[in-house]
């Protein structure tokens, strides 16, 4: 029963995180007559054992216990792969980087293109493994038409890279999450049950200002929040405690609420406005991940995700410099916010993606 | 697929002959050994034997053995129990930065309670100075620790002189023996300790037993309260199963060690001869003649450890490296790195631990799959130019 790409046997890792839907993926494998080998990836300290484990954290030890408890279940091999090193250069100093240079930064795509997609492949690899398959809700196919591999309905995964696409196995791309959590009960996965995760795996939730200040306390200093006529309203407590389009936590009084509009890092200065001046009538987006296409045209209609969770809004995209397009919205868009990944999509096709570099106001 | 186990420096199979014991014990000696009842005395009976056996295994008097649940809790016990009786005459320690974690984190939860800690360095082959061990001396000093041979290289340190120098101070002496009993002649008079740890699963008996050899006359504070078994020391109903097996594991140890270790160590240079053959830019690590006759710890350069122990595992071989996390991800050994390792060449490692039930078989198995594993992660390694 092993799709056409390969034949029965062949050896597939797969990334496991203790998650209901890694370990379905895997029982999904298994049962479609693959050679499975699971591997959860520990990129993180290891939590103070005492303290209770994040709930849907990555790679607490109770992580590490549910994703063992999946493997012996399904009968196959299992380690934790120490990747501390690749995640900490990768996910971690990239995290902290964007943060001081006043962007948002999004570190599960670094995590997915540098550590799952590329250090974990690598031991997949080493195991003399063909595939790597993972959780995601994706279908994956190779299109004759376009002479590539082609994405439907990704949600945080860009890798334009074929012969990266060519090694990926995404077993969940044809379930809804309900079904997957009504097969976990089924197979008697001792996970069915668990929440999902939602924040970023090592930065408890909210916490990130704190988290940056901790590791670069030089770059995180309380400056004067502006509005946008340069007049000082109050002191900011350091600009990574912010984001673009927040509103609470600002501690001003004023007649109308007030949203942070822009993270000025070179005047060490918060920009705050009214909710109009929040909306952005485009935006640049650079390091492009060109993955249905070889190169976008002039006007290319599609539509854009521009944060997480987002629905996708039509708009039109324009290269600008090499690796890099304008991207203007048929309606202005609020929260649009550097350091955030841009996916663009006709359908449920990816088209391609990207990080957003700036909102452009005219 | 026949499977290899190369890692008995984990832990080590259990002997049919101790198993058989146990069962006998579990089932027909169910009594709790401080009864006045016949229920009672039988179990008394297996107990004092077995102390009888691991008495003789060290050559120390039976009433100078205290049974634990583990050689950590021996370890917990000698130092945690000096360290609080003898806390009004001083409060240094010594010990080396190659111990078990046992003792390390013992000893650094003790330096958080107060208490002075000095760690003694190891040269490139693990080996304590026996002369920075007698600068270390204080008159404050109340207690040394240090173990007898290695867990991860194998290094036997020269622990009479020591024991000799802490002695004439007047110090108390520890000896982690855990890894050593079984490989080495152990005898507490030879080696001059006061206090010695050992456990039953490293000598081919069952888990979740141990021992704490306390010289007559020293003193210890217990850590548990409860009732008079053991001495007050170790208060709780003994584990009377367990400790038969570990009875049993000792008087067989006593029995069968000489020839076995002959064996074991002609099968361990077997197999460090062939890696060496076959395998180029591999070192050893630790002292080539001062270590323990199963042990062989290499580091093969240019390779994870990880990926070797994962590929090995499933070509059925069972080696090890490093020092497990509590997740069970491999991290850089903190013997090697006390011994000078970078962190790079101390992930490279792994550990071959040979025992009993290994034979020329095993060997050649091991000869036949590692070379090509060593000789595709290498290629690998080179086309992807990144580490982890």
């Amino acid at each position: 029963m092993v799709t056409e790409r390969f034949g029965q046997g062949t050896r597939v890792v797969v990334a496991m995180s203790g998650g209901v839907d890694s370990s379905v993926a895997a029982a999904l494998l298994v049962r479609q007559g693959y050679e499975v080998i699971g591997v959860t990836m520990q990129i993180w300290e290891a939590q103070d054992p005492l303290e209770e484990a994040r709930e849907g954290g990555c790679c607490s030890l109770s992580a590490v216990a549910d994703a063992r408890r999946v493997a012996d279940l399904l009968g196959i091999p299992y380690y934790v792969a120490n990747m501390r090193g690749v995640f900490g250069r990768e996910v971690i100093d990239y995290f902290v980087e964007e943060y001081t240079q006043g962007r948002t930064p999004n570190p599960c795509i670094a995590c997915n293109q540098k550590v799952k997609f590329e250090a974990l492949l690598h031991k997949a690899s080493e195991l003399e493994a063909d595939l790597l398959a993972t959780g995601h809700y994706v279908r994956l196919s190779y299109d004759e038409s376009r002479a590539r591999y082609t994405l439907r309905r990704a949600r945080d995964l860009q890798k334009d890279q074929s012969y990266v696409l060519a090694r990926l196995l995404f077993p969940l791309g044809e379930y809804t999450k309900n079904e997957v959590r009504v097969l976990a009960a089924e197979l008697g996965l001792p996970v069915a049950g668990k929440p999902d995760s939602q924040e970023i795996c090592f930065v408890d939730e909210g916490r990130h200002g704190e988290f940056v200040a901790e590791r670069r306390p030089d770059a995180v200093q309380p400056g004067p929040i502006i509005d946008a006529s340069g007049r000082v309203l109050g002191r900011h407590r350091g600009l990574s405690y912010y984001t673009v389009g927040q509103r609470r936590g600002l501690g001003i009084a004023a007649p109308y609420p007030l949203y942070v509009i822009r993270l000025d890092p070179e005047r060490n200065a918060l920009i705050v406005g009214p909710e109009i001046q929040t909306f952005a009538p485009g935006m640049r987006v650079a390091k492009l991940n060109m993955v249905a296409l070889e190169t976008l045209h002039p006007g290319t209609q599609a539509e854009v995700q521009i944060r997480y969770r987002a629905r996708p809004v039509p708009a039109s995209i324009t290269p600008d410099n090499p690796g890099s397009v304008l991207v203007r919205f048929k309606e202005p868009q609020k929260g649009v916010t550097p350091g955030q990944a841009a996916v663009f999509y006709q359908g449920d096709l990816v088209l391609a993606g990207g990080i957003i570099q700036e909102p452009i106001w005219e | 697929m026949k499977r290899v186990y190369m890692d008995h420096a984990a832990t080590t199979p259990v002997d049919p002959i101790v198993a058989e014991h146990m069962m006998h014990c579990l089932t027909e000696v169910w009594g709790n050994p401080s009864s006045v009842h016949s229920f009672g005395r039988e179990a008394r009976r297996v107990l004092e034997e077995s102390r009888e056996m691991v008495a003789r295994l060290v050559g120390a008097r039976s009433n100078e053995i205290i049974f634990t649940s583990s050689g950590t809790e021996a370890d917990n016990l000698a130092l945690l129990g000096v360290a609080r009786r003898l806390a009004r005459k001083g409060r240094h320690i010594i010990t080396s930065t190659i111990e078990h974690h046992a003792v390390l984190h013992t000893c650094e939860y003790l330096e958080a309670s107060g208490y002075e800690i000095t760690y003694l360095g190891v040269d490139r082959t693990g080996l304590v100075d026996p002369e920075d061990f007698r600068r270390a001396l204080r008159p404050d000093t109340i207690l040394a620790s240090i173990m007898l041979a290695n867990n991860e290289v194998g290094t036997i340190q020269p622990i009479s002189e020591m024991a000799a120098a802490s002695r004439e101070a007047g110090v108390i002496f520890h000896t982690d023996a855990v890894q050593a009993m079984g490989s080495l002649e152990v005898k507490v008079d030879d080696l001059g300790v006061d206090l010695l740890s050992l456990s039953a699963h490293k000598i081919y008996g069952p888990k979740g037993v141990g021992a704490l050899y306390i010289r007559k006359g020293v003193r210890l504070e217990p850590l548990v309260f409860g009732g008079g078994q053991e001495r007050q020391l170790r208060p709780g109903t003994e584990n009377v199963t367990g400790i038969a097996g570990l009875g049993m594991a000792a008087s067989l140890a006593a029995r069968q060690r000489a020839s076995r270790v002959q064996r074991i160590q002609s099968l361990r240079d077997m197999l460090e001869r062939g890696i060496k053959e076959r395998i180029p830019g591999v070192t050893l690590n630790g002292s080539p003649d001062r270590r323990l006759p199963g042990l062989l710890n290499v580091t093969i350069q240019g390779v994870e450890g990880e990926s070797i122990l994962m590929n090995l595992d499933l070509k059925g071989v069972a080696a090890s490296g490093g020092s497990a996390c509590a997740a069970g991800s491999l991290e850089a050994s903190h013997v090697l790195l006390a011994m000078g390792f970078s962190r790079d060449d101390a992930r490279g490692a792994i550990r071959f631990s040979l025992g009993a039930d290994n034979t020329t078989e095993d060997v050649e198995r091991v000869l036949q799959v590692l070379p090509p594993i060593v000789e595709r992660l290498r290629r690998m390694r080179q086309g992807a130019g990144y580490g982890y």
